[in-house]
């Protein structure tokens, strides 16, 4: 129950297999860091948890919910969806303003003008962008937009949050602002959060387990000390120290 | 002409311009948001059929409705040749491929962009398809604007299955032909002025609503 499983997990591009897993477990509450070269398959991992891409086969286990990946509707997965939270590394903005961008997620789900308000708020808080309520999306900096986007999907209370290189385009006070963040949730609301980075300092400071991914397999996963300090794969320790050649 | 004669004449064209691109934007608002969102077996024809149609001759427009209507043809016994109706049918065939193939294309342009985010969301497979259709909004006017610029502007298919019939069937653009042929060329140029003023200022409420609405904000 207390848990998010994906197993046998296979994705194909053509004949070209990306991502081959037998089994991987993340726990209720984790952090997770995933790292690894460009087109190792961590991208695609997420987008096939969040139902953004439909494997060939596998099964997602989701907090006491099983289902099959390679034959989910749309309509059946939205509500195994709704209890996920997506940032990509390019926030998509809707033409409109940056309160109506932050309701959205709880206007799909219904929710009654008064909570939309009071959570909408509540999110553009915590982000630290109250003052640009009024603004329209499309004309915030990047790292503005990057936190609109966060609090647009936290507002909707994921119990597991997917990020996909958030901060590899913003500036260190942005990413200040978007660590403390997501930190935050993860402490008071125990969000289970699965995060893909380069930026191993950032994977250190964050995660309490770390995985490396390379050539659509996860390779080594530990606690992030051990991780850092005392890799066991060649593979790994070449590319913390910046050996690999991908 | 007579100023009252004017005012039916601007009046008529008004009617079956509005009532045609409210027919084709029913049909093919609806047409080009599926196109757009969803893969199938044929798109590439229907599609291609859509483009085909958007550079429909009016002309044969006109012929076809006028064969289909006429007493000897499949629907003649509706009774509907040399009507304002009539007009409103040829119209329809013309605008309708217009306002689906600009739909299509703004909503796929959008749908790229914001069909991840929507999902991601948790947006249900309708609440998908209103988000994008708002985000594609401008294009869809856009769509608009051109299905009734050539309605308004259009003569050969109304003028074959209308007949340019004095206080029945003749509209703006049958009325400068009448106009020009019988040397009054004064007043066929008047009432092209009158068009292109129509013209413009439906323009102007369209983009000033697009605009508007762009900018509001549902708190």
């Amino acid at each position: 129950m207390n848990r998010v499983e994906v197993r046998n997990l296979e994705v194909t591009y053509g004949k070209r297999t990306v991502l081959a897993l037998d089994r991987v477990v993340f726990e209720r509450g984790g952090f997770y860091g995933i790292v690894g070269p460009s087109g190792a398959g961590k991208s695609t991992l997420l987008r096939v948890i969040n139902l953004l891409e439909k494997p060939a086969s596998g099964q997602l286990h989701l907090f006491g919910e099983e289902v099959d990946l390679s034959t989910l509707s749309y309509a059946k997965g939205m509500p195994l969806q709704r209890q996920m939270g997506f940032v990509a590394q390019k926030p998509s903005m809707f033409q409109t303003s940056v309160y109506d961008n932050v309701a959205l997620g709880l206007r799909y789900r219904k929710r009654n003008r008064a909570q939309i308000q009071a959570l909408v708020e509540e999110a553009l808080e915590l982000v630290e962008l109250s003052h640009l309520s009024d603004q329209r999306a499309n004309t915030l900096s990047g790292g503005e937009a990057q936190r609109v986007a966060l609090a647009r999907t936290l507002v909707c209370e994921p119990s597991l949050l997917l990020l996909d290189e958030p901060t590899a385009s913003l500036d260190p006070y942005n990413i200040s602002i978007f660590e403390r963040v997501i930190q935050t949730i993860h402490r008071q609301k125990h969000t289970t959060i699965l995060m893909i980075t380069h930026n191993l300092p950032q994977a250190k400071r964050l995660a309490q387990t770390c995985m490396f991914v390379n050539n659509g397999r996860i390779v080594e996963r530990a606690d992030t000390e051990a991780f850092f300090h005392r890799p066991h794969c060649t593979e790994l320790a070449d590319f913390i120290s910046g050996r690999m050649i991908c | 002409m007579m100023t009252q004669d004017v005012w039916e004449v601007i009046w008529l064209s008004l009617q079956v311009t509005t009532v045609s691109v409210a027919i084709g934007m029913l049909v093919g608002i609806p047409t080009g948001t599926l196109l757009g969102l969803y893969s199938f077996r044929g798109k590439r024809l229907i599609v291609a059929l859509i483009y085909t149609c958007m550079g429909l001759p009016p002309v044969l427009v006109g012929v076809v409705v006028y064969l289909l209507l006429s007493r000897y043809g499949p629907l003649g016994a509706l009774g509907l040749l040399f009507t304002p109706e009539a007009m409103i049918i040829a119209q329809v065939i013309l605008v309708t491929p217009i306002l689906a193939g600009l739909t299509m294309s703004a909503v796929q342009a959008k749908e790229r962009t914001y069909w991840e985010t929507a999902k991601s969301l948790g947006a249900s497979p309708m609440q998908m398809m209103i988000t994008i259709v708002r985000e594609a909004r401008g294009g869809i006017w856009s769509g608009v604007a051109a299905a009734y610029g050539r309605a308004i502007s259009e003569v050969g298919a109304v003028m074959l299955v209308g007949g340019n019939i004095e206080h029945h069937t003749r509209v703006m653009t049958t009325a400068i032909i009448l106009e020009t042929r019988t040397g009054n060329f004064t007043a066929g140029l008047q009432l092209g002025l009158v068009l292109l003023a129509i013209s413009f200022l439906f323009n102007s409420f369209l983009m000033a609503g697009v605009l508007n609405q762009m900018r509001s904000r549902r708190r």
